[in-house]
């Protein structure tokens, strides 16, 4: 393994990693501040349980995400040095204001989580609300830095225009499909452990409002991210051609071109053996006119190409958890309208099901969905500008890093499952954590 | 001042806050590892309490610092990066197993073994980690950290584990102790008071112990450093942090533990805020300078436009998570 490859898996195991914690701690603050408001507003008890149990699994995933993500800000400049001498004086302002907002974040999740019996309600509530917010703002910061290594300005490296960040076409587009998707993560996964103790008929009452409230969250989430989906679809076909031929594993230019599902990738011999084809419709897709041309991987240089296999196996993963989502979505809200379900009705088992099935899959589409964005992204770091190789360090230490950091994440992955399995059967203690 | 300048001066005073704050979360750490007696477990519930709600923020500081670095100074960044390839992974790993640590003890079984284990983990995580940041500190001043004029590295990768630096590193590791047995003794009262108060003086007399050794070595390791502490840019600064070692040390002594308190802040503060002046203008000696590593001054600009309306947001909430945790008692 030679730094190149060390760096990049490390970069890859540590994103990976990061993400699911990123994303918890932009999604579950908004279900934990909802629930408490509602909590407040109803006087019901079962609401502010609710809150209070979601409050002491933020705070343990929270914690995990802050340290990987501390980790990531040094590794930018230790796995990516020549990236960051370029870019740090383009991309640097927008790494400051995610800074702001991500201690903010920190603060106000320590008022919160330490809060409940030294705050007023209302103090708290606003705490809790300020997480939630500074949350997905600094998940949307972030998301600018990328956006702009997906489509730089043309001159903005020669400029070093310090904001060319948010100029990048990219960045509302990906901001707000990054923050959706954390919605509809968090969200299907707080349902499908709510199905799963409705279903097991654990004991606790907080469980038919948990699952009202996130599928409420998520399944609005799920729908708006079909419009957000394709709105970047139609970006990604006029400024990453490359990205978007690699995932459809489009191979030669057409017009009226046929969407590939599924099939297996050869990328010596530049074909898809079989997929399921759908006449016209990517044409649809990346220009909204069933007789567009769209221009196939050969139209470019082999070594523009990245690994196909990889962006457009991504890509269907990506589209079939999201489409399933969808599906389920209006499932539940055409249970809820044709049985006028009362918020506490019972929900039939086959749902209940269908939510457990459900529940890893927001998470699964966001991390492919990442995988499209980077991989696609290859051999470029900055498209069009740094070439991966480029930007990698050349420390012969990279693979013992890379193998470390590796054993570590996996190591404190299988902690968090444990320590979750372990709060989802205990109470929360009056005076948690210590009074 | 140049945009540069104030740059520097805005990492360093992230270093001091980050320093001071998260320096004494390392040092309840390390004194949860040290606690021994009758009161061992009030006295790791009395860490665990204070550091609860303010870990993360005082955690954050060390985010800012490095963004300020590598976007103030993308040309320093890079040098340390191959420099400090090592050592700042492994206090990464530090960082997250502290971390992890703590939560998976604050929230997990309170009775099993599990409780114990990680325990041990944040105790050695938070012993470890200080060490390696002091160190890091000891390489980029020991003068051995080489950089050619394309910024490639010549020499010094190895730079942080020589004696200098690791005695250094000790040094960090002393002091961060020290602040969190000085801060306690505010936190806590009766006998337990008296626990971190003798832990304070013990841990006093090891940091005026470290600070007799390295001072004549640091004429004899790095002497540019040793010039620089002895210009008349840092000496004031160091000679007020020597004062305010004495009334910490009187302030324990005498029990009057707010002027502790209030002293060590201010002898931590000086001492890094002394070294950084002392290292002015290099960031790396000899090679990389303030101004040769700045990035263009847009940049800069840049950012310090966000400094003022960042800090109006921060202060605030700052000031409103320690008025709310740490002002009873």
């Amino acid at each position: 393994m030679n730094p190149l490859l060390a760096a990049r898996a490390q970069m890859e195991v540590s994103l990976a990693f990061h993400m699911v914690f990123a994303a918890i701690g932009i999604g579950l603050p908004l279900l934990m501040v909802l629930a408490e408001a509602i909590g407040l507003r109803t006087g019901d008890a079962r609401w502010r349980t609710l809150a209070r149990r979601q409050a002491r699994v933020t705070a343990v995933l929270f914690a995990i995400g802050a340290v990987s993500g501390t980790a990531l800000s040094f590794e930018l400049g230790l796995l990516w040095p020549r990236f960051m001498r370029l870019a740090g004086p383009v991309v640097g302002p927008t790494f400051a204001l995610e800074g702001y907002a991500f201690f903010l974040e920190a603060i106000f999740l320590g008022l919160y989580l330490y809060g409940w019996d030294r705050l007023s309600p209302r103090a708290h509530l606003l705490a809790g609300a300020g997480v939630a917010v500074t949350g997905m703002l600094s998940g949307a910061f972030v998301v600018a830095v990328n956006a702009w290594m997906q489509c730089p300005p043309p001159s903005s490296l020669v400029t070093l225009d310090p904001w060319a960040t948010f100029r990048s076409a990219a960045w509302i587009n990906m901001a707000v499909h990054s923050t959706l998707s954390c919605y509809v993560s968090v969200g299907f996964a707080v349902a499908g452990a709510a199905a799963w103790s409705l279903l097991r008929k654990r004991p606790g009452d907080w469980h038919r409002p948990a699952l009202s409230l996130s599928l409420s969250m998520a399944s609005v989430a799920a729908v708006l991210q079909l419009a957000s989906g394709d709105r970047i679809a139609k970006m990604v076909a006029v400024t990453q051609p490359v990205k978007l031929a690699a995932m459809e594993a489009h191979f030669d230019t057409a017009r009226g071109a046929a969407i590939a599902l599924g099939g297996l990738v050869d990328q010596d011999a530049a074909v898809l053996h079989g997929a399921v084809t759908v006449p016209k419709v990517l044409s649809v897709l990346a220009f909204g006119d069933p007789d567009a041309t769209v221009r196939g991987l050969n139209d470019f240089p082999r070594d523009l190409w990245p690994r196909v296999a990889i962006v457009h196996t991504a890509f269907d993963v990506m589209v079939s958890a999201g489409t399933f989502l969808v599906a389920l979505s209006a499932a539940w809200w055409i249970w809820r309208f044709r049985t006028r379900a009362a918020p506490e009705a019972p929900v039939p088992v086959w749902l209940l099901r269908a939510l457990v099935f459900a529940a890893p899959l927001g998470f699964i589409a966001l991390e492919a969905g990442w995988l499209v964005t980077e991989a696609g992204r290859q051999p470029w770091t900055i498209q069009g500008v740094l070439r991966t190789a480029d930007a990698a360090t050349r420390s012969p230490h990279a693979v013992v890093t890379f193998a470390t950091f590796s054993a570590l994440y996996v190591f404190l992955g299988a902690v968090v499952v444990g320590m979750l399995r372990y709060l989802a059967r205990t109470p929360v203690k009056s005076s948690e954590p210590q009074p | 001042m140049t945009p540069a300048v104030i740059m520097a001066a805005l990492v360093v005073l992230g270093l001091i806050a980050y320093g001071v704050l998260a320096g004494a979360d390392f040092g309840g750490g390390i004194l949860d590892a040290l606690a021994r007696g009758p009161r061992r477990d009030a006295q790791r519930d009395a860490i665990s309490h204070a550091m609860g709600p303010v870990w993360e923020a005082n955690h954050v500081w060390l985010i800012f610092v490095i963004v300020l670095l590598f976007t103030g100074f993308p040309r320093a960044f890079y040098a340390l990066g191959a420099a400090l390839f090592v050592p700042f992974h492994l206090a990464l790993a530090g960082i997250t197993l502290r971390g992890g640590a703590f939560v998976f003890r604050a929230y997990g079984p309170r009775e099993s073994a599990s409780l114990r284990v990680w325990g041990r983990v944040f105790g050695i995580a938070s012993v470890l980690t200080p060490v390696l940041l002091g160190t890091c500190l000891g390489a980029v001043s020991s003068g051995r950290v080489r950089v050619r004029a394309d910024d490639e590295l010549m020499a010094g990768a190895d730079a942080w584990h020589s004696p200098f630096a690791l005695v250094i590193g000790l040094f960090a590791l002393s002091l961060c102790a020290y602040l969190a047995a000085v801060f306690l003794t505010v936190e806590t009262d009766g006998e337990l008071r008296d626990d971190f108060r003798r832990h304070a003086l013990g841990i006093g007399t090891v940091v005026v112990a470290l600070s007799a050794a390295l001072i004549p070595w640091v004429f004899v390791a790095a002497p540019h450093l040793g010039a620089g502490l002895l210009s008349p840019r840092a000496l004031p600064v160091l000679l007020v942090g020597a004062v305010a070692a004495l009334a910490s040390g009187y302030g324990l002594y005498r029990r009057r533990f707010t002027l502790a308190r209030a002293a060590t802040v201010v002898q931590v503060a000086c001492l890094l805020g002394g070294w950084a002046l002392a290292q002015y203008p290099f960031l790396i000696y000899p090679d990389v300078s303030l101004v040769g590593a700045a990035a263009p001054s847009a940049t800069l600009n840049a950012v310090l436009v966000t400094i003022p309306p960042g800090l109006a947001l921060l202060l605030p909430a700052l000031w409103w998570l320690f008025r709310v945790f740490k002002s009873t008692r």
